[in-house]
Formats: C-alpha cells, sequence, structure tokens
C-alpha cells in the first residue's frame, strides 16, 4: 500500500513542528511525490542533515511503502 | 555485514567518485537512479558505477553504511555527498562542478 499525501504531511509536520510542507504529486498515480519542506529546524544544517530529519519522519517506510519521495529542504528568510 | 562494509569503503575509496544505483549508466533502472546519471554525464566526469540491485548485500549495506534510506547515492572522494536530489540543488548552484573539479577526479 502507496502512503497516501495526506499521510506523508502529517508526517513530516509531526517530526518538524512548524514546517510548511508542500506536496506535489509527480505522475498523478499517489505514489511517486515531491516534498517542499520549510523549516526553522534546518537552520545551521547542511543538506544531507536536512534531508535526514525529512526522511526520519517516515522511520522505515521509505524506500519501502514511500516508494519515491523527491525531497527539497528550504530554510525560512 | 563486516564484509559488506569494508567492500563499501574500498569501493568508495578506490574511486574518486562512486554512483550507487539501481541498474547501470546505460539502463537505470529508477527515475532518482536516472537523473543522477544524467548530472554526472553533464558534469563531464568519470565515476564508477554500482548496481545495486545485482548485490542485495550492498544494497542493505550502503544505507546503514550512510544512514541514508534510499538510492542513488553518490561518494566523492570517500565521501557521501548526498541522493539525487542534493545532487540537483547541487548542480544547479555550482557546487557540485566545483566538488568535483577539487575532488581530481578525470574528465570523462
Amino acid at each position: 500500500m502507496p502512503m497516501r499525501g495526506e499521510d506523508i504531511i502529517t508526517a513530516i509536520e509531526t517530526a518538524l513542528p512548524g514546517a510548511k510542507v508542500e506536496l506535489t504529486d509527480l505522475a498523478g498515480d499517489d505514489n511517486h511525490w515531491a516534498a517542499r519542506v520549510t523549516a526553522e529546524q534546518f537552520a545551521g544544517k547542511s543538506r544531507v542533515q536536512q534531508h535526514k530529519m525529512v526522511y526520519a519522519a517516515f522511520g522505515d517506510k521509505m524506500g519501502g511503502e514511500l516508494h519515491a519521495l523527491q525531497v527539497t529542504t528550504v530554510v525560512p528568510t | 555485514m563486516a564484509d559488506t562494509n569494508e567492500k563499501i569503503a574500498s569501493l568508495v575509496g578506490d574511486n574518486d567518485v562512486v554512483l550507487f544505483m539501481k541498474g547501470t549508466p546505460l539502463f537505470p533502472q529508477c527515475g532518482f537512479s536516472s537523473r543522477a546519471v544524467a548530472i554526472l554525464d553533464h558534469c563531464g566526469v568519470q565515476y564508477e558505477s554500482v548496481d545495486v540491485l545485482q548485490d542485495m548485500e550492498i544494497r542493505q549495506g550502503i544505507k546503514a553504511y550512510s544512514d541514508w534510506p534510499t538510492i542513488p547515492q553518490l561518494y566523492i572522494k570517500g565521501e557521501f555527498v548526498g541522493g539525487s536530489d542534493i545532487m540537483m540543488e547541487m548542480f544547479e548552484a555550482g557546487e557540485l562542478k566545483q566538488l568535483l573539479d577539487e575532488s581530481g577526479a578525470a574528465k570523462a
């Protein structure tokens, strides 16, 4: 079962309170997603660290139940 | 597991640029791997590619090695750089080219 879009948003918002998440269904199949995440928590972190913080929201679902998630991280200005 | 870690360490240690991917540069088996290949090709650099679909131990081991849950993964000079999203961001910012130039990686 692929992950639903609203569940993806909820998972990220739970892991990173206050984050803004814009989710795009890349292929129109509820299975390939792009998330643009804007969060204060990213400040001062490297790109790798920022992406790991987003991946951490999904635990071991990443790469399994959540098949394809393109991630862009943004530090709010 | 220890063997897999050693194998990965020697792959990323012996090659300036290594891409762990699904499929091969000619026949990528996943959109993200395909994007990673396109970026490296565009940078005009020689790189070693490892098809994780051919080796389950590496496929799992590489995720633990870098503490990164997805494939593809790019390593330059033994350092984990990121997945395809980070590669794209760095490419667009000119940072990837700079990092590759500094690494002394051979031109393709």
